[in-house]
């Protein structure tokens, strides 16, 4: 009795898993399909950097501003793909079949994890750029830029999943996209440009162990609020 | 009726007492009001710019109650709820946010210098701002109120990450005179007493808009579901 009523536990948890990863590669063919987040966020990122190099001209920045202004790029860059993922299954009309066939727990994460994809992505492509054309900035202790990168891109993904989901409903859903990430993401941003500061001055690991732990409760707060209220979002 | 007018007599005598209340040295008199060094004549604020900033956090919490009640029964009197005390909040919010620059003018120098308080509490405003850009960007009336609800609880559980987060960047310059680190109270009792009485006008001010916020809303809703949703004027 026991045993089969684990069995089918472990047989629903194999569904939904597989329904998690079906969901993301699906994103993941449509979009190689059709390279519009890629193109989007890399030509954002682009543009972004060449404003700053236009801007800072001949002069240097203190690598305190420069390393704010990482973050900006990737605010902005990421504002600018996200909101897709959700976005277009309502204009293709496929969010209803969507609903028949899987759990909203395992859209939300098939789309969760589809973000993280491309966030962690354009933070691979932004953090080159950015190495390689401004001269000012400048990692000493690679290992906090790593950590903070990482737990970056998944607090990113994480705040930009739900708040993609709610705005794919709204009738304005391009400019309503950052005004409603913002204040919901500036947490996270005010840590990672702290941690990135740290990394940037060359403090050693223990010291941004504070930066670390916020960045988790952070990811773990806004995953579980998410989930929770994920299917008053998602379900009609 | 009896209940407004009460409610103006008390708001008027905080009023009065809060600004014409002599501050000296040595407080002798019941009257007196004393110096807290280094605010002075400055010190006044408390009395109307601390229940501003409490009724607006207030006022978020009571929009989180309803938002999350709405979810769990869809009725639509939670979302009017809901959205009133949003609205109130903001208001209070700006309130608080002005009164605090102005006060910042004079005691810092300068109206806004991103001190803790001051970022949480644009953050607060922000967060008011978004709510009501994503009302006013949804036509259908249950998914306004469900996905507005849904931003909100968002929003509050990110909102306790500033506790932690702002005393990392920069130490406030914000003076704590009614509970400090050393849960010591600077005032005297007579202030204590204009404090306090300031702090339940403004609350019972809120209640008095926030209830009559909810009946107007509800009979714009009652008569927009008789007319078909036609007329709302």
């Amino acid at each position: 009795m026991i045993n089969t009523s684990t069995s089918m536990q472990a047989a629903n948890a194999r569904r939904w898993l597989r329904s998690v990863v079906a969901i993301f590669l699906k994103d993941w063919r449509s979009e190689l399909r059709t390279r519009y987040a890629f193109s989007a966020l890399g030509m954002f990122v682009v543009t972004t950097i060449a404003i700053i190099l236009f801007s800072l001209g001949s002069e240097g920045a203190p690598p305190d501003a420069l390393s704010g202004m990482l973050w900006v790029v990737i605010f902005f860059a990421a504002m600018s793909g996200l909101a897709r993922t959700f976005v277009t299954e309502e204009e293709r009309g496929t969010a209803a079949t969507l609903q028949l066939l899987s759990p909203g727990s395992a859209v939300y994460f098939g789309k969760l994890l589809f973000n993280l994809a491309l966030v962690t992505l354009l933070n691979v492509v932004t953090v080159s750029l950015y190495a390689l054309f401004i001269s000012g900035f400048v990692i000493q202790t690679g290992s906090i830029f790593a950590v903070t990168i990482i737990l970056g891109s998944i607090g990113f993904a994480a705040a930009a999943t739900i708040i993609a989901a709610i705005i794919a409903r709204a009738s304005t859903k391009g400019t309503l996209y950052p005004v409603l990430s913002f204040p919901i993401l500036l947490p996270l941003l005010l840590t990672v440009i702290n941690a990135t500061r740290l990394a940037a001055d060359g403090a050693f690991f223990q010291e941004a162990a504070g930066e670390f732990q916020l960045l988790i409760s952070y990811i773990v707060v806004v995953i579980t609020a998410s989930v929770t209220v994920f299917d008053y979002v998602w379900k009609d | 009726m009896g209940l407004r007018i009460f409610l103006g007599l008390w708001l008027s005598a905080v009023i009065i007492f809060g600004f014409s209340l002599p501050m000296v040295a040595q407080p002798q008199h019941w009257y007196d009001l004393p110096i807290i060094p280094g605010l002075a004549e400055k010190a006044r604020i408390i009395f109307f710019h601390v229940p501003t900033a409490w009724l607006s956090v207030l006022a978020f919490l009571s929009s989180l109650f309803y938002a999350v009640r709405y979810l769990r029964k869809k009725e639509p009197i939670d979302d009017i709820k809901s959205a009133s005390s949003a609205g109130i909040g903001f208001l209070f919010c700006f309130l608080a946010t002005v009164t605090g620059a102005i006060w910042a003018k004079f005691s810092w120098g300068t109206y806004w210098n991103w001190d803790p308080r001051q970022t949480s509490i644009f953050v607060l405003l922000l967060i008011y701002g978004a709510y009501f850009a994503l009302r006013s960007a949804v036509e259908v009336e249950e998914k306004r109120a469900s996905l507005s609800a849904v931003y909100a609880i968002i929003g509050g559980v990110t909102m306790p990450f500033f506790m932690f987060i702002m005393p990392r960047i920069l130490a406030s310059l914000h003076p704590e005179p009614l509970l400090n680190a050393q849960g010591k109270v600077h005032m005297n009792t007579m202030m204590l007493i204009v404090f306090l009485a300031s702090l339940a006008g403004f609350t019972a001010l809120y209640y008095w808009m926030w209830s009559l916020h909810v009946r107007a809303e509800r009979i714009h809703y009652q008569r927009s579901q008789i007319h078909g949703g036609a007329s709302r004027d």
